[in-house]
């Protein structure tokens, strides 16, 4: 006898009160990721927009090699570069209107910079003088997160709270592929799908956490398939198409402004460089693999359709060029000065006022640093 | 007595044996973390066990300390010993659930059923110029769990001796390790097994008679190096290395302040809250009629741990160190 015969009334249906609260099917990511520059649908980017990304790429690119140089010249601690990420980075800031909401990880400083916050302000945190480096309200970018995926909620907590006020303010939170296994990432999605809050959360595949490859990570189909089990579109995008990328980001901004809910872009991309400058990638990746993604250039990407379509000429490229070279020689002659640093600035901003403790602590210091100076 | 060529070990290559020793000799004993595998782990004390002993006993985990730390829980319960590396201090927090609610809390709500003999290894402290939560200073919250062994070597000797001890431990440990100790050398002599030490024994790293100085983990060093600049002003400090501070050593701490009459302990830790409060409360307690001096405290400040390039302002040194030192010239004082 069977398990189904002995138990006579045994159905093989849902309980009446179980029912799918809505088709999965529109929320599943492509099989491949979305692409634009290539394919024919490039033909109808429009040619401002194209010109723009390229500029910025360039930009981001050289903000890149600078920033890695001055680890090497000892005037930043430590720089983790998105040398062949700038796609996302840019991308990232050019979906987003003057009012909304960026949340970086601790990678995504060109992001910040893109959305103008100053280049080396935005390095401050990496060379050591100062936590954030920038007034988080100036441009609407969160002090860059380093904690990993711990951004995430803050993103839907804004999100949420612009809404209740009744702003049409949109958070676009970044995290990379690593993050996505922390248990913040999982809350910050439910909330977003349960409160339909207007938050975008940008995965930037590049295919590494440190030395940990994303199949140890998970076992998901893509990234931007767990979208699907907490309500929300999953995208799935070529991370290094610049105008896929911005194409994806901005209709997910939109749909979030308009009442829409939360979307998952996942990206996929490639960590070109070493996880930060302290690390020695050798150990855990070959050349053949850095090799074949050398050849998916987010630049070249670009600079192809421009001159394909005659968008990019001589001199249009060479004042690109300067003007990326013109911000490396500021940024490097700015990094170059020695910060001005306060002692004072230990005790400055612990609270609101400082504790009697505290003003003791700050006392002992100052006869510490007089008795420093009179020795000298 | 060694007459066998000693070798230089690094503070980190000692605790990248101790897990090898571990592993060889108990198959139970399980590596886990971020980057421990291919890599070596961060600080590359890891490096190499994958390779030995495979991915199944050297795991690369994915990202998730609370989820690091929970399945080390099962893994635990089901009869393995669970060594976890926690990437940094700053990045445990997320495992902090796990660590008060479940590991600590285990024997005590199972009344002993199950133990869970876990070692959950932190890199922390300051003093390499770590970016923003790279430096965090979180014994005192390990400390203040009841249920918890809280374990901190100092020397390239104890940092293999007392990880081989934290493994075999029964009771779960929090192996605190100093990121400013892991390229400090020390010499070996590999023909001899390397001593395993007990937990909780602290023990004198310098004698002396006029004061004693209780330190643990990073300050260590600088306590020593405070103490022969104390030499010359005519103080003569006993340095008392605690090794753990759960459990607790009372006897060598005590017995020592007893012969100097005078105490000072030094951590990196802020001050309110800090280990250094119940250190003077507990000398106070059982030393009162030896004492000559209040027991001082020299931490670090209350504040949140700062940028790298404020750090030596807030870490105690030797100066601050001697300030302290001379302070406990009560008498002339009051
Ligand atoms: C909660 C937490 N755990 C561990 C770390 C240490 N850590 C810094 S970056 C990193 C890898 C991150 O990988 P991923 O999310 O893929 O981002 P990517 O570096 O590739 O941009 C790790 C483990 C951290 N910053 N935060």
């Amino acid at each position: 006898m069977t398990v189904m015969e002995q138990r006579g009334a045994y159905r093989p249906t849902p309980p009446p009160a179980w029912q799918p609260r809505m088709d999965p099917a529109p929320l599943l990511p492509d099989a491949e990721p979305y692409r634009v520059l290539g394919t024919e649908r490039a033909a109808q980017a429009d040619p401002e927009l194209l010109r723009r990304l390229h500029a910025q790429l360039v930009r981001g690119r050289r903000y890149n090699t600078q920033a890695t140089a001055l680890t090497r010249q000892g005037r930043l601690a430590v720089y983790p570069s998105s040398t062949g990420q700038e796609a996302c980075e840019v991308a990232a800031a050019l979906a987003l209107e003057e009012r909304d909401w960026l949340f970086p990880s601790y990678r995504d400083t060109l992001a910040a910079v893109a959305r103008g916050v100053d280049p080396v302000e935005a390095l401050t945190l990496l060379r050591g003088d100062w936590h954030t480096g920038y007034d988080p309200y100036a441009h609407r970018v969160a002090p860059l997160c380093t904690p990993l995926a711990t951004q995430l909620p803050h993103a839907v907590g804004l999100a949420h709270a612009a809404r209740l006020k009744g702003d049409d303010v949109v958070a676009l939170a970044m995290v990379g592929d690593g993050g996505t296994s922390e248990g913040d990432f999982h809350e910050a999605l439910n909330f977003a799908a349960v409160w339909q809050a207007p938050v975008v959360f940008l995965v930037q595949n590049n295919g590494f956490a440190i030395s940990v490859p994303l199949a140890k990570q998970t076992a998901a189909p893509s990234l931007a398939h767990k979208a699907v089990g907490y309500g929300m579109p999953g995208r799935l995008v070529d991370g290094n198409d610049a105008l896929a990328v911005h194409e994806v980001l901005t209709d997910a901004v939109r749909h979030a402004r308009e009442g829409g809910g939360p979307t998952l872009v996942e990206a996929v991309t490639y960590r070109m460089e070493a996880h930060t400058n302290a690390d020695d990638a050798t150990r855990y990746r070959g050349d053949a693999e850095v090799e074949a993604w050398r050849e998916h250039d987010p630049i070249a990407l670009v600079e192809c359709e421009l001159a394909t379509r005659g968008l990019l000429d001589e001199p249009r490229r060479k004042g690109v060029q300067d003007a990326a070279e013109a911000m490396a020689a500021s940024l490097r002659e700015r990094m170059n000065q020695d910060p001005a640093l306060d002692p004072d600035d230990l005790f400055a901003h612990v609270y609101a006022a400082p504790t009697p403790q505290l003003r003791e602590q700050q006392a002992l210091l100052h006869a510490e640093l007089e008795a420093e100076r009179d020795r000298a | 007595m060694t007459t066998v060529a000693v070798k230089p070990a690094t503070f980190a290559q000692a605790l990248n044996r101790a897990l090898r020793d571990a592993m060889a000799a108990d198959p139970a004993v399980h590596v886990m973390g971020e980057d421990v595998g291919t890599l070596g782990g961060v600080f590359r004390v890891t490096d190499g066990l994958a390779k030995e002993f495979g991915d199944d006993r050297c795991t690369d985990t994915p990202l998730a300390e609370a989820g690091i730390l929970g399945t080390a829980v099962g893994m635990a319960m089901y009869g393995l010993r669970p060594v976890v590396e926690m990437q940094f201090d700053a990045f445990a927090y997320p495992a902090f659930e796990q660590v008060i609610s479940h590991v600590a809390k285990m024997r005590n709500r199972t009344r002993g059923r199950m133990p869970l003999p876990i070692t959950i290894r932190v890199p922390y402290g300051g003093g390499i110029g770590g970016v923003e939560h790279h430096s965090d200073s979180s014994e005192a919250y390990y400390a203040a769990t009841p249920g918890l062994h809280v374990v901190t070597p100092a020397t390239v000797a104890d940092a293999y001796g007392l990880l081989r001890a934290a493994i075999a431990s029964d009771d779960p440990v929090v192996f605190l390790e100093p990121k400013r100790l892991y390229w400090s050398k020390d010499t070996w002599n590999p023909e001899e097994p390397p001593h395993v030490e007990p937990i909780g024994r602290a023990v004198a790293r310098r004698s002396g008679g006029s004061a004693t100085l209780i330190t643990y983990g990073p300050s260590l060093p600088v306590c020593l190096e405070a103490a022969e600049a104390a030499q010359a002003e005519g103080w003569d400090l006993e340095v008392v290395d605690l090794r753990s501070l759960v459990p607790f050593d009372d006897d060598t701490v005590c017995a020592s302040v007893r012969r100097t009459g005078r105490a000072v302990v030094v951590h990196e830790s802020g001050s309110f809250g800090g280990p250094g409060g119940e250190i003077a409360a507990r000398v106070t307690e059982r030393c009162f009629h030896h004492l000559e001096a209040p027991v001082l405290r020299v931490g670090g400040f209350d504040i949140p741990y700062p940028p790298p390039m404020l750090e030596r302002h807030h870490l105690p040194g030797v100066d601050r160190i001697l300030d302290a030192v001379a302070r406990l010239q009560w008498e002339a004082e009051s």
